[in-house]
């Protein structure tokens, strides 16, 4: 449904993304992960051609077989309010702060000639739909008077409410308090796969990834380095930066042990090398690693394992 | 919950609040004067009596009346309407305009707004008062051509604010994720840009209303805007001068305080305005 090929991103001539290829089926979810400035947020808001401005792509985003760059704004429109939602961190920054939940849920229905009591009968069970008891009151309620976790359940009500086929995720859970983040990527996910409604991932935290996703895309550098079905991501995982990152995690060590971390410093995608971006942290870098940059084999771009 | 109840602060202690109520039963004060002014005068602001020229403050004169003999008090109350009508006009032009220009240009971004930011910038650079005093002296004096002039003088003023507030609402991410709902840039603007700007751009009009009366009082004292016998605080104090030297300063004295007691007025109303929707953006003059 939704394919990335060989997708290059520049803004004012910096490069941001390096060769993005990926798949998304109907349905399916995929899990974005990778370090601050990898370029996982672009990827995923390229779907819906939400960059910068000075942005130049080469490469595609192809949504069911259409080249998104190819859409006209009226295509570009009708794409945005009919088959892609996006949640993003903040719930708080994206909603209207002066306007009632009623107004913001049924802003879209409305837009699409959906009538004022249907609109909001229909803005009502969405937010029963995502576990808000009292959906009539809520409506009326401002987004002050909601809490960020309640509040992100509202936005994941407004994506799902038009009946997407694809969710855009960008860090849903970043800025909640850490005891409702699971419950509101439960609530994502349960409603999304419900519904059978395709979704991408963005997020730090692995565990979770693998938890909510059918298969994890490791980032780093403005490329994909590895994906891997996320069942494997523990066994499966062949790529030197995706086990560098499970390395890392705080519960790879004994508690008292001090974290480990990838050596280093992260490279972005203006100062990637020739050859392997991962090639100078990399415990297991060659010579070929940095001169030749790894071709990219549907699951790791890796010249030490083409070698196995 | 129980049945506790928090004090909040809800309002101001009125000593906090300053004189803004007082300031704002004033201008509504002397609004219904303007509106009413032919059933509040108690005679024609145009009747001359020059056998009872420079009358003295009595009760069937409160002010006396001119070198004409025109009652003072009705001239005064007369006045209130082309005194509030001039500035509110060039207030409701300018605002209707510096918005829509501020709106499109921080939407628009890039040469656009490099274009209209460049041009108010140079409208700016002219003082206003010139601006309408040129005019005026090019195409007449009067009601309207002063007025004309001081509404485009006062689109800058306005712009300027507005603009750097659109532009920062602009980016905010809710605008990015009303985009990704496929909402269009007209939407976007008359549906949430343009209401969440509206009480900067009523705070930025009520300031600029004390500014716009100011102006058109002192071009009227110059003798570029109405014309005698018309009834405006402005010309009733310029045609009041002879009159001081003679030894009856009420004429002047009247219009100017009425002039002076309405912007501080209308003033008063804007900074508590401006403090209650937080737009500390005092025009820059």
């Amino acid at each position: 449904m939704l394919q990335f090929d060989d997708l290059r991103l520049r803004v004012g001539g910096t490069p941001i993304l390096r060769g993005v290829t990926l798949e998304v089926a109907a349905g399916e979810a995929v899990g974005l992960v990778g370090e601050s400035g990898s370029g996982k947020s672009m990827t995923v808001k390229s779907v819906v051609r939400l960059l910068p401005p000075g942005s130049r792509t080469e490469g595609a985003v192809r949504f069911d077989g259409v080249d998104v760059s190819s859409l006209d704004a009226a295509g570009l429109r009708r794409m945005r309010s009919r088959d892609v939602a996006m949640v993003f961190q903040d719930p708080r920054a994206v909603v209207n702060p002066v306007r009632t939940i009623g107004d913001f849920l049924t802003e879209v229905l409305r837009d699409q000639g959906v009538g004022r009591t249907e609109a909001t009968r229909r803005a009502a069970r969405a937010l029963s739909e995502v576990g808000i008891g009292d959906a009539v009151r809520r409506l009326h309620q401002r987004p002050y008077e909601l809490s960020g976790g309640l509040l992100q359940r509202v936005v994941i009500a407004a994506a799902l409410l038009t009946g997407p086929r694809l969710i855009l995720a960008d860090e849903p859970t970043t800025a909640l308090d850490v005891t409702t983040q699971e419950e509101v990527v439960a609530i994502l996910n349960e409603q999304r796969a419900a519904r059978q409604v395709a979704l991408m991932f963005i997020t730090h935290d692995l565990e979770l990834a693998a938890a909510v996703c059918d298969r994890i895309a490791v980032m780093y550098a403005g490329e994909i380095v590895e994906v891997l079905p996320a069942a494997a991501l523990h066994a499966g995982a062949r790529h030197p930066y995706t086990r560098a990152l499970l390395n890392s995690r705080p519960g790879a060590v004994a508690p008292g042990e001090r974290l480990r971390t990838v050596p280093g410093v992260p490279q972005s995608a203006l100062t990637a090398p020739p050859g392997c971006v991962f090639a100078d942290r990399c415990p297991h870098a060659e010579a070929r690693c940095r001169e030749v940059r790894p071709v990219f084999d549907g699951s790791a771009a890796c010249h030490l394992l083409e070698a196995r | 919950m129980s049945a506790m109840s928090i004090p909040m602060p809800l309002r101001k202690p009125a000593a906090k609040r300053g004189a803004a109520p007082v300031a704002g039963l004033f201008c509504a004060l002397i609004v219904l004067v303007a509106i009413f002014a032919p059933w509040i005068a108690p005679y024609d602001p145009d009747a001359l009596d020059p056998l009872n020229a420079h009358a003295p403050l009595s009760a069937r004169h409160l002010l006396g009346t001119d070198d004409l003999g025109r009652d003072l008090f009705s001239r005064l109350i007369h006045g209130a309407r082309t005194s509030l009508a001039g500035p509110l006009i060039v207030i409701l032009a300018a605002g209707t305009a510096g918005a829509i220009l501020a709106i499109t240009a921080a939407w628009f971004g890039g040469w656009f707004d490099a274009l209209i930011s460049r041009t108010l910038d140079v409208l700016f650079a002219f003082p206003g008062l010139v601006l309408a005093i040129t005019v005026a002296a090019l195409f007449g004096s009067g009601f309207v051509t002063p007025v004309a002039a001081l509404s485009l003088a006062f689109v800058p003023v306005i712009a300027r604010v507005m603009r750097a507030a659109a532009l920062r609402e602009r980016n905010l991410p809710y605008i990015e994720a009303l985009r990704v709902q496929g909402f269009s840039g007209w939407h976007i603007c008359v549906r949430h840009l343009v209401p969440n700007l509206a009480p900067l751009l009523m705070v930025q009009a009520a300031i600029g209303f004390g500014y716009a009366m100011i102006d058109l009082a002192s071009i009227s004292f110059l003798g570029l805007g109405l014309q005698p016998p018309a009834a405006d605080w402005g010309l009733m104090i310029a045609n009041g001068q002879p009159s001081i030297l003679a030894g009856f300063p009420q004429q002047s004295i009247a219009a100017a305080v009425a002039v002076v007691i309405t912007v501080v007025a209308f003033t008063a109303v804007a900074e508590r305005l401006a403090t209650r929707f937080g737009g500390d953006h005092a025009p820059v003059r």
